[in-house]
C-alpha cells in the first residue's frame, strides 16, 4: 500500500485510488463538487480539488492524480485556496443565488464550500448572468432550474452507469450550456420513477423530481 | 421545436434512414451524419435526431448534445424570408442588439427561431461585409444598411406589398 505525506501527516492509501478519495477517506477535505467515488475517469472539471504536490510547479487536480507512493502533498496553501475561491466565484456569478427559495437550502454543496472557503454567498466581485428560462419542465418527471445548476455532470454519470445510455446530456455551449432531456418524451416512465437517481445525486437542488 | 413534417421532408427522411443503413455505426460518423441531414433538409428536425440516435445507439439526449455544441447546426426550418441581423463590430457598436430585438419582437420569435408558417427565421451573424451600412440586416437576399428600429416595420409592409401584388397578377392571368 502506498505511503502518502499530507499536510505533514503520513497517509496509507489504497493502491489505484485517486489522491482525492484517498484523502476524502482519512478526514482530510478536499473542495470538490463533480467527484464521485465510483467514478475511473473524472471529468476534473469543477476545478476546486486542487492541491500541491511537491517537485511539481503548479497546483494540480487532486481527483486526477493516482496515489503513488511517497507523494509528498499540502492542501491549504495560499495558492490552492486563491484557485478555489476564484472557481467557487465564477459558479456563483452563474447561479441563482436565492437560497431561502431553494429545496438544497442548507444541504447545498455550494454553501458548505462557500462557509469553508470563506466566500460570501453573493455574486460579487464579479458580473452576475442567468439563463432564460429559469425553469425546464419538458421531462416529464423532473423539472431541471438551469441556474442553480453547476454543470458538474453527476446526474448525466449516474443515468449513463445505471442505465446504459443516459436520458440526460450537456446541450448548447459557453454560459448557454445547459442539461438537456432531449427526446424525454419517450423515455419509460416506471424507469424513471424507480430510479431517481440523478436527483438524489444533485449536489445543488437544480434537478427536482416533480411531485405526485 | 417545430414537430410537424411537411410530405417532402417525410419523404427526406425517408431516404435519410436508406442512408443511415449503409453508413458505418462508428460514432466518428456522427457528426458528417449530421452534416447531411442538414445538407438535405435545411435544419435538423426532431425525427432526424431519434433515427440517428437509433442508428449510432446512442440516447438522443446525447446527439442533441452534440449537434446543439455546434453553431452549424439549426433546429428550426429556415423560414421564406431569413432575416440575419448582422452583429459584426461595426453593427454592435451601431446598437445592432436593438434591431435584432426588434425583429425578435416584431416576429414574436427568438433568433435561431422560425415563425409557425414558415414565413420567416431570425438568425445572427456576423459580418456581411459592408460595415460602412452599419448596422446591416439581411432579408433572403436583400441588404438592408443603416437599419434602424422604426425601418423594421417598412420592411414587412413592403413584404406584404409584394406579396399581394404577385397574388394580383395571378389572379389577373
Amino acid at each position: 500500500m502506498p505511503t502518502i505525506t499530507v499536510n505533514g501527516q503520513s497517509i496509507e492509501a489504497q493502491s489505484g485510488m485517486s489522491l482525492l478519495q484517498a484523502c476524502l477517506e482519512k478526514g482530510i477535505f478536499i473542495p470538490n463538487l463533480c467527484y464521485l467515488k465510483a467514478m475511473t475517469e473524472p471529468p476534473a472539471s469543477c476545478r476546486l480539488c486542487f492541491v500541491e504536490i511537491e517537485g511539481q510547479p503548479d497546483p494540480v487536480a487532486a481527483c486526477t492524480i493516482t496515489v503513488a507512493d511517497g507523494l509528498v502533498v499540502s492542501t491549504d496553501t495560499s495558492a490552492v485556496r486563491q484557485l478555489q475561491r476564484t472557481a467557487l466565484q465564477l459558479l456563483l456569478s452563474v447561479h441563482d443565488i436565492d437560497c431561502k427559495n431553494c429545496p438544497a437550502n442548507k444541504q447545498c454543496a455550494l454553501q458548505d464550500l462557500a462557509k469553508f472557503l470563506k466566500v460570501p454567498l453573493k455574486n460579487k466581485p464579479t458580473e452576475t448572468y442567468l439563463r432564460e428560462p429559469a425553469i425546464d419542465e419538458t421531462h416529464p418527471h423532473l423539472t431541471y432550474y438551469p441556474n442553480r445548476c453547476i454543470l458538474c455532470g453527476k446526474c448525466i454519470y449516474v443515468c449513463q452507469t445505471r442505465h446504459g445510455q443516459s436520458s440526460l446530456s450537456f446541450a448548447k455551449r459557453g454560459f448557454d450550456t445547459v442539461i438537456s432531456f432531449y427526446g424525454a418524451l419517450e423515455i419509460d416512465q416506471q424507469a424513471c420513477d424507480d430510479c431517481q437517481q440523478c436527483a438524489q445525486v444533485c449536489p445543488v437542488g437544480a434537478l427536482v423530481m416533480k411531485s405526485g | 421545436m417545430n414537430d410537424v413534417l411537411t410530405s417532402e421532408e417525410k419523404a427526406i427522411l425517408a431516404d435519410i434512414q436508406q442512408y443511415l443503413s449503409e453508413s458505418k455505426r462508428d460514432r466518428s460518423r456522427l457528426i458528417p451524419v449530421l452534416q447531411y441531414i442538414q445538407a438535405r433538409l435545411a435544419y435538423i428536425p426532431y425525427q432526424s435526431i431519434a433515427l440517428v440516435a437509433a442508428h449510432f445507439n446512442l440516447a438522443p439526449a446525447e446527439v442533441y448534445g452534440v449537434a446543439s455544441f455546434y453553431n452549424q447546426f439549426r433546429f428550426n426550418p429556415p423560414g421564406k424570408y431569413p432575416v440575419k441581423v448582422c452583429l459584426g463590430t461595426a453593427c454592435h457598436v451601431k446598437g445592432a442588439d436593438i434591431i435584432l430585438e426588434n425583429f425578435e419582437r416584431k416576429l414574436e420569435i427568438k433568433e435561431g427561431e422560425t415563425t409557425p408558417d414558415r414565413e420567416f427565421s431570425i438568425e445572427r451573424v456576423a459580418c456581411v461585409g459592408c460595415c460602412a451600412l452599419a448596422p446591416v440586416a439581411l432579408l433572403g437576399e436583400s441588404v438592408h444598411g443603416n437599419m434602424a428600429p422604426s425601418k423594421v416595420e417598412g420592411i414587412f409592409t413592403r413584404i406584404q406589398v409584394e406579396k399581394e401584388m404577385e397574388a394580383r397578377q395571378k389572379s389577373e392571368k
